[in-house]
C-alpha cells in the first residue's frame, strides 16, 4: 500500500515537473523566435504609411522583429527591411493611415486589440473586441477602416465559429461592430437566414461603397453595399475575400475550387462589370485577401517554412506564373 | 446497513440533515467525480484555446474550422453505444472507462505532433472524441452500481457538480499557462496531457472496478443490450427522453437568442455559458436530493419546465441585465434537474449487468434526437424568423412535457432480473 502511494507521489511530481518545464521551454523559444533574424533588418526605424513605390508588411521571419510592421522599396523587396516597433497579427495601411490587429495574448475568450494609426504610426484610436484578428483594411483614402474577426463560442456553448466583420469611420467616429444587420438581398430578394456570416471587406474609393463575402447555408457569395443607405445585394456566387482593384473595376479573390479541405481554393479576378471570371496562374490553395501591388498584379501569402509565412505575386489577367516577393511576410499595403 | 436505512428514514421524513451529502455519496463517487474534474480541466483548456490555435496559429479558414469542429462533436454516437456494451460484456468498467480516459490523454500529445497538417488534426481530434464516447456509459454504469439506489441522485449530483467545476478551471489553467508561456499553444497541449494524465493516475488508483459482487452470467450478447427496451420502464424513459430531446431548444440557440435581446452580453458572449455552468454546479447536489426525494422523473420534467420559462423570458417584455441573469438561471436550472438526473432515473430500471449498455442507449437517444432538433430548430428559425420559430417550439416542448406530466411513464417501475 505504501509503495502505491509512493509511486502516485513520484507520478504526480514527474508530471508537474514536465508542464512546468515544458512551459518554461515554450517561454524561451516564444520569447524571440530565435535570436538573430534570419533575413537582413533593419530594426527601429520610424516608419510611416506607405508612399508611392514603398510596401508595408508584417514581418514573418524568424527572429527578435517577428510580428514586426516592416517596410521595402517595391521596386527592391529583397532589400535590408526596415522595422519599426509596432506587432500586428494583421496590418493595413492606405491614405495616410493604418489599421493593426493584434490578438492580446494570453486572454480566453480571445479579444483582438484593433488600432487605428496616422501616417507615422502614432495611436490615433484604439479599442477592443471579442474574437481572433482574420481581416484588416483600409479605404483607399484611409477614411474607412475595416475588419473581420473570427468568434468562437466557448466549450459550454459549442456554437462552432463565426465571423464578425465590422467597419469604422475614422472621420465621423462611427463604429459598426457587425455588419450582421444589415439588410440584404439575394436574388432580387430580401434575404433571411440566422446562419449568416460575413467577412473579408475591402472598400471602394468613394469611402460608401464596399465588398464583402457572405456566407450562408453552404454557399458563399460576393456582397456589393453601400455604408451610409446600409443595405448589400449579392452579385456573384463563390466569392471568398473580395480586394478591390485601384481602378475599382475588378476584384481578386479566392474561389473554392475542391471540396478537399486541404486545398480548396483558387485565385481569382472577376470583372464587375461583365461579370467575367479568370482564374490566375496559382496553382496553390490561397487563404488569403490578396493585395493589388498595381493595376495588373496581386501580392498574397502564403504559408512558408516553421509558421512563417511568404509573401508571392502573380499577374491579374490569368498569364505569367507566380513569383516571390517577400520571404517571410504578410498582409503587404502598397502606397500608390 | 442500519445506518443507511435510519437515514433514509430521516429523509423521507423531511428531518434535514446537513451533513448528508458528504456520508451517503460513496467513496467510488467522489474518486469517479475526482477523475472527471481533473480530465475536465485538461479538455477544457484544449477546447478554449483550440479555436485561436487554428485560426490564428495555424492559419485555418472559416470552412475548414467549420468541418474540423462538426468532427469534433458528431462522433460520438456510436461508440458510446460500444463503450456500454463491452463494459458489460467483459464486466470491466473501471477498464473500458480508463481506457477511453488514457485515449484522450494521449490525444493531447497528438495535437503537439499533429503540427500544422489540417488531416492529422482532424484524426486527433476524432480520436479525442472517441475516448469520450467510450468513457461515458461505463462511467455513469459506475456510479450508478457504486451507490445505494436510494442516493442516486444525489451521487449524480456530486458527480455532475465536480465535473463542472472541472469545466470552470479548465479556461483559467490554459491562460495561466499561456501567460506563463509568452503565449505557446504547445505548452498549453502538453500541460493539457499531464493533467488527463493525472487523471488517470486517480483513476487507477482511487477507483474501484463494482463495488458489489455480482452473481456469475453469461456475458451479454448485443440482442440482450439491446433488448434492454423490453423492459417497460426502462423503454419509457428512453422514448421520452428521447421525445423531450427532440423538442429542446439547444443551448447554442438560447445564446444567440440572449444575445439578440440583450446589448451587453454582445461583447460577453463567449461567458454566457458560463452563467449556465455556474447555477448548473450550484443546483446540481440540491437537485439530485430533491430528485431522491420526491422522484427523479418529477425533476426532469421540472428541468423542462425551467427551460420552457428561460424560453418565455427570452422572448418576454425584460430587456437587459435582468433578462439575463433569469434566463441563464433558469437555464443552469434545466441542466442541473435533468443531466444526471435522467442517469438516475434510468439506473435502477436496468438490470446491473446491462448498465452501462442501458445508459448508453439513453444517452446516445437524447443525444441524437437534441442534435436533430438543433437542425429542425434552425431551419424554423430560418423559415419564419426568430419570435415565431421559439413561440412555436417552446409551445411544442410545454405540450410534450405536460403529456409527460399526465401519462407518468415511471409511475411504476418493476424491479428489473
Amino acid at each position: 500500500m505504501r509503495s502505491r502511494w509512493l509511486i502516485v507521489l513520484v507520478t504526480v511530481l514527474v508530471l508537474a515537473g514536465a508542464a512546468i518545464g515544458y512551459t518554461w521551454y515554450a517561454r524561451e523559444k516564444t520569447a524571440r523566435h530565435g535570436d538573430v533574424n534570419v533575413v537582413p533588418v533593419v530594426s527601429g526605424q520610424a516608419l510611416s504609411v506607405p508612399s508611392p513605390g514603398q510596401v508595408l508588411f508584417r514581418n514573418t521571419a524568424a527572429g527578435p522583429d517577428y510580428g514586426r510592421v516592416a517596410q521595402v522599396p517595391a521596386a527592391s523587396p529583397g532589400a535590408p527591411r526596415h522595422t519599426a516597433g509596432l506587432s500586428c497579427d494583421r496590418f493595413a495601411a492606405a491614405g495616410g493611415k493604418a489599421l493593426c490587429l493584434a490578438a492580446r495574448p494570453g486572454v480566453l475568450p480571445p479579444v483582438t486589440d484593433i488600432t487605428v494609426l496616422d501616417k507615422d504610426l502614432r495611436v490615433l484610436r484604439t479599442f477592443d473586441l471579442p474574437g481572433s484578428p482574420s481581416r484588416a483594411r483600409l479605404s483607399p483614402s484611409g477614411r474607412m477602416a475595416a475588419w473581420t474577426l473570427f468568434v468562437t463560442g466557448d466549450s459550454y456553448a459549442a456554437t462552432g465559429f463565426s465571423t464578425r466583420a465590422g467597419i469604422l469611420d475614422i472621420e465621423t467616429g462611427e463604429l459598426v461592430k457587425t455588419v450582421e444587420e444589415m439588410p440584404l438581398q439575394v436574388n432580387g430578394e430580401q434575404y433571411f437566414s440566422a446562419d449568416v456570416n460575413y467577412w473579408g471587406i475591402t472598400f471602394a474609393s468613394n469611402d460608401d461603397r464596399f465588398y464583402l463575402t457572405m456566407a450562408s447555408k453552404g454557399k458563399t457569395y460576393l456582397v456589393e453595399a453601400d455604408f451610409r443607405a446600409y443595405r448589400g445585394r449579392a452579385l456573384h456566387e463563390n466569392v471568398e475575400c473580395p480586394s478591390l482593384s485601384p481602378d475599382g473595376s475588378r476584384v481578386a479573390y479566392k474561389k473554392r475550387v475542391s471540396a478537399d479541405q486541404s486545398a480548396p481554393w483558387r485565385l481569382a479576378v472577376l470583372e464587375l462589370a461583365s461579370g467575367k471570371e479568370t482564374v490566375l496562374a496559382e496553382t496553390r490553395s490561397v487563404d488569403d485577401q490578396a493585395a493589388w501591388l498595381d493595376g495588373k498584379t496581386v501580392l498574397y501569402s502564403l504559408p512558408g517554412r516553421d509558421g512563417s509565412s511568404d509573401i508571392w505575386s502573380v499577374p491579374a489577367d490569368g498569364t505569367g506564373a507566380p513569383a516571390l516577393f517577400v520571404t517571410g511576410g504578410a498582409s503587404p499595403a502598397v502606397g500608390r | 446497513m442500519y445506518i443507511a436505512t435510519s437515514r433514509s428514514a430521516d429523509s423521507a421524513a423531511g428531518i434535514p440533515d446537513p451533513k448528508g451529502t458528504a456520508r451517503r455519496v460513496s467513496g467510488n463517487v467522489l474518486a469517479l467525480g475526482m477523475v472527471s474534474m481533473v480530465t475536465d480541466i485538461s479538455s477544457e483548456m484544449v477546447t478554449a484555446v483550440l479555436p485561436v490555435y487554428l485560426v490564428l496559429g495555424l492559419g485555418l479558414s472559416p470552412l475548414q474550422f467549420g468541418v474540423l469542429d462538426g468532427l469534433y462533436s458528431g462522433v460520438t454516437a456510436l461508440v458510446r453505444l460500444a463503450g456500454g456494451h463491452v463494459a458489460d460484456r467483459f464486466g470491466r468498467f473501471k477498464a473500458v472507462a480508463g481506457f477511453g480516459y488514457g485515449l484522450s490523454a494521449v490525444c493531447k500529445l497528438g495535437l503537439l505532433a499533429a503540427g500544422s497538417s489540417v488531416g492529422a488534426i482532424g484524426a486527433v481530434l476524432a480520436a479525442d472524441r472517441t475516448g469520450k464516447g467510450l468513457r461515458t456509459a461505463p462511467r455513469d454504469a459506475l456510479i450508478s452500481l457504486s451507490s445505494e439506489p436510494e442516493f442516486l441522485g444525489r451521487s449524480f449530483g456530486v458527480h455532475r457538480a465536480l465535473d463542472t467545476v472541472g469545466a470552470f478551471l479548465g479556461p483559467l489553467v490554459a491562460m495561466v499557462v499561456l501567460w506563463l508561456s509568452l503565449g505557446s499553444y504547445d505548452a498549453v497541449f502538453f500541460t493539457s496531457f499531464c493533467v488527463a494524465a493525472l487523471g488517470v493516475l486517480v483513476l487507477v488508483v482511487a477507483v474501484r472496478d463494482r463495488t458489489k459482487p455480482s452473481p456469475v452470467r453469461a456475458r451479454p450478447s448485443l440482442s440482450e443490450s439491446a433488448g434492454l427496451l423490453k423492459i417497460a420502464s426502462f423503454r419509457r424513459i428512453c422514448w421520452w427522453a428521447a421525445l423531450l430531446g427532440l423538442v429542446t431548444v439547444s443551448d447554442s440557440f438560447v445564446y444567440l437568442l440572449l444575445q439578440r435581446r440583450s446589448d451587453i452580453a454582445q461583447v460577453y458572449f463567449s461567458l454566457l455559458p458560463l452563467g449556465t455552468a455556474g447555477v448548473y454546479l450550484l443546483l446540481a447536489v440540491p437537485l439530485g436530493r430533491l430528485a431522491d426525494r420526491i422522484g427523479r422523473w418529477k425533476v426532469f420534467l421540472g428541468g423542462h419546465v425551467a427551460l420552457v420559462c428561460a424560453l418565455l423570458t427570452l422572448v418576454g417584455p425584460f430587456d437587459g441585465v435582468l433578462l439575463a441573469v433569469v434566463a441563464l438561471a433558469l437555464h443552469g436550472v434545466f441542466y442541473a434537474a435533468t443531466d444526471g438526473v435522467l442517469m438516475a432515473a434510468a439506473g435502477p430500471c436496468l438490470p446491473e449487468h446491462l448498465r452501462a449498455s442501458g445508459m448508453a442507449l439513453v444517452q446516445t437517444g437524447q443525444a441524437t434526437t437534441r442534435m436533430i432538433s438543433s437542425v429542425l430548430f434552425g431551419w424554423a428559425w430560418t423559415a419564419w424568423d426568430l419570435y415565431p420559430a421559439v413561440l412555436v417550439t417552446t409551445g411544442v416542448l410545454a405540450a410534450v412535457v405536460l403529456a409527460a406530466a399526465v401519462v407518468r411513464p415511471l409511475r411504476r417501475v418493476e424491479v428489473p432480473a
